[in-house]
């Protein structure tokens, strides 16, 4: 199944070059987790700070056992905040 | 001391500039600031008067920290009652200003009267004057700095003035320092303008004296730097991204109000977002972003500086806006944008840099295109009463209002009495997305439960900044709580309300709170003032300036009925994302907030929380 994953700020250089608008689609098998998903990517632990699955707020001990679905989006950013 | 213990008073109606002594009790119960100028504001005026009468006064205040070591200790704030919300205002301004009037021997300036011509205030330490402004009258924010300081020959000088915007009243003017930063909201540059003020000019040489523990206060803003620096918030995301990094947050969420809140994320979200910023344009090869910048003592520096595409039709025959300049942070960027369905990057920095030029509320102003341009789309308003086609998502339609608005030609004039105004005179006063009359920044309230109560409840309208519930329901700090639902939040918009009511009333920044708590401002108020400024009469502080504005807001006339967001919200679901289906539950949450905070089932505080509160 085909999910989308979006890297923002500073963890877009974990893209493959060329990728637009901070997204990626990727093939995964049917019911893996929000971190199988995003441990191809390689990021560090440290700035995987906020994680939503379809705008959802998925808090870290959740990321383990949470499984996603086709056409699924993971957004994922390093410590940020705004006003 | 923190204070200069000096207050200078200038009645603009006889033309005098009176020194006087601070009020000490009255700093030992509101700290400085929002809080203590607040407290002379509520103490002098009548809280019915008319804004725009020379009855009103305004007060521009530091805090304790202002001007000092501390980190973010630059700031001033704008106390006054509000042109555009009739309520009580005090918005607050980086840059450089406010440690200037501290350098000068001031803690504030009161104005009060209406002067019989345009003047302006010069302060040089002790020396204060009104001179004569016919010259800057009709010029704008940057020509009156750049005035002033050639005509006093100091390019140190600090000023605040008002640009076109201001002296035309248009009700969300603001006052800009140092060329971008601004007391941008409640129409605090319409009741200057109506003073006759058209600028204050500062230049202080006497540095900030009289700190009560010298060694301690700086090692409590050494450590307080330290969080600061090792905060992954505030140490890398801030300075890389500014604010601006929230706009593909809150629209993945579901959050980003959008053509004037009919939906609730904006398929261009991506266009006008932090990372478009940093990225290359086919035109000419450069990112829109060149810098950060911070204000005076900030070690987090979130502040954008960019340069617009010269090419872009904005400003293609205008070589005056081709240089780097302020912008765009999150809520100019979301309400000059999305609010309007407008995706294109070049014209909101444009629309924001003349926002910046002539005085105007970037979030207000942004706002009201939005209900114009519905407006518009329903029938009610033709092309030809607009001056220009005012569909959703048009850039030109944007560029054009945004001049028009800053000079106070045609419909721009209309559009000048903000979004309140505006839908009440075409008879669909709902179409306005308001609190108090003053328009919402950039969060929905259906998709983010807290921060609807927070706008509801905000004593001076609508607004982000007076209990940002953000950091918890999005980000996560000091505690992630759930969006979506009401449980709980009352108790957390409380919290966050009274916490930034000591954060304003200290000088300082309140994006400091990403990495402190009340706890890490605590030392350094202690250190700095003398007095107790333990935990629990910071927290009883926060609580206090809360109340006394609503004490104000309530005696000018307000009631429960103020406390509310407009129907849509209401009534008309989240069309998309996880909020979907989900309208705000406001309504809910009211009494409870209200027992929250001690006040009566109407609103009102009860006998028992002033006292406890010594009001
Ligand atoms: S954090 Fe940003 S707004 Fe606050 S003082 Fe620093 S630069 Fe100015």
């Amino acid at each position: 199944m085909r999910v989308t994953v979006k890297l923002y700020a500073t963890l877009s250089d974990y893209l493959p070059a060329g990728s637009k608008n901070n997204r990626l689609e990727v093939e995964v098998a049917e019911g893996v987790t929000v971190n199988a998903v995003l441990a191809s990517f390689l990021l560090p632990p440290k700035l995987t700070h906020l994680v939503l699955l379809n705008g959802v707020f998925i808090p870290p001990e959740a990321r383990a056992t949470t499984s996603v679905a086709e056409g699924n989006i993971i957004a994922v950013w390093p410590p940020i905040a705004g006003g | 001391m923190g204070w200069n213990r000096k207050v200078l008073r200038v009645n603009l109606t006889a033309g005098t500039c009176t020194p006087e002594p601070l009020n000490m009790e009255w700093a030992n119960d509101y700290l400085g600031s929002r809080g203590l100028a607040s407290k002379y504001l509520v103490s002098e005026i009548d809280p019915k008067v008319d804004p725009l009468s020379p009855e009103n006064k305004m007060i521009m205040a530091t805090g304790p920290l202002t001007g000092t070591m501390a980190s973010t200790g630059g700031r001033y704030t704008v106390v006054t009652k509000g042109a555009l919300t009739n309520a009580i205002a005090c918005s607050n301004s980086g840059g450089f200003f406010g440690a200037e009037m501290k350098f000068a021997g001031w803690d504030m300036i009161i104005f009060e009267g209406k002067s019989p011509k345009p003047v302006y205030l010069f302060v040089e330490n002790d020396k204060a004057e009104l001179r004569d402004a016919a010259h800057l009258w009709g010029k704008t924010c940057w020509e009156t700095e750049a005035t002033i300081k050639s005509s006093h020959q100091d390019p140190q000088i600090r000023v605040s003035s008002i640009g076109g915007a201001g002296e035309n009243l248009a009700l969300f003017a603001c006052i800009v320092n140092d060329l971008h930063r601004a007391a941008g909201r409640s129409g605090v540059g319409a009741v200057m303008g109506s003073k006759n003020l058209k600028a204050v000019a500062l230049r202080g040489t006497q540095g900030v004296s009289g700190i009560k523990d010298f060694p301690a206060f700086m090692a409590a803003a050494n450590a307080g730097k330290k969080v600061l620096a090792d905060n992954a918030v505030t140490g890398q995301g801030l300075p890389k991204y500014g604010t601006q990094v929230l706009m593909n947050v809150i629209n993945e969420m579901g959050a980003l109000p959008t053509r004037n809140h009919r939906d609730v994320q904006f398929e261009d979200a991506g266009k006008i977002s932090a990372e478009a910023m940093h990225e290359k344009r086919p035109t000419d090869g450069k990112a829109h972003l060149v810098t950060n910048a911070a204000c005076f003592g900030c070690t987090i520096a979130c502040g954008r500086i960019s340069k617009i595409d010269e090419t872009h039709f904005s400003v293609k025959n205008s070589p005056k806006y081709w240089g780097a300049s302020g912008g765009l942070e999150y809520e100019a960027a979301w309400a000059l944008g999305a609010a309007n369905g407008v995706g294109d990057l070049e014209a909101l920095q444009y629309a924001n840099l003349l926002c910046n030029e002539h005085g105007m509320d970037p979030i207000s102003f942004g706002a009201t295109v939005g209900a114009a341009m519905e407006l518009h789309d329903l029938g009610i308003l033709t092309k030809e009463q607009i001056g220009v086609d005012a569909v959703f998502g048009s850039a030109e339609a944007l560029c054009k209002l945004v001049e028009m608005t800053a000079h106070g030609e045609g419909f721009g004039k209309e559009l000048g009495q903000g979004s309140a105004r505006l839908c009440a005179k075409y008879g669909r006063p709902d179409l306005s997305m308001s609190v108090k009359s003053q328009e919402f920044p950039a969060y929905d309230g259906r998709g983010i439960q807290g921060i609807g109560l927070a706008y509801a409840t905000s004593n001076r309208g609508a607004c982000h900044l007076r209990g940002y519930t953000i950091a918890s329901e999005v980000l996560g700090i000091p505690v992630k709580t759930d969006p979506l639902v009401t449980e709980g939040k009352p108790e957390l918009v409380k919290a966050f309300q009274d916490a930034t009511g000591v954060f304003d009333s200290a000088g300082i920044c309140v994006f400091t709170s990403f990495a402190w708590t009340l706890a890490d401002v605590q030392p350094q108020l202690q250190a700095a003032c003398e007095g107790d400024w333990s935990m629990d009469k910071l927290n009883l502080v926060g609580e206090r300036i809360w109340n006394m504005e609503r004490q104000f807001n309530l005696a000018a006339g307000m009631t429960a009925k103020d406390d509310d967001l407009p129907p849509r919200l209401k009534t008309e679901p989240a069309k998309t994302g996880p909020a979907k289906g989900k309208v705000s539950g406001v309504e809910q949450m009211i009494p409870e907030y209200y027992k929250v905070r001690g006040w009566t089932p109407e609103g009102v505080p009860e006998q028992g929380t002033l006292s406890r509160l010594g009001l």
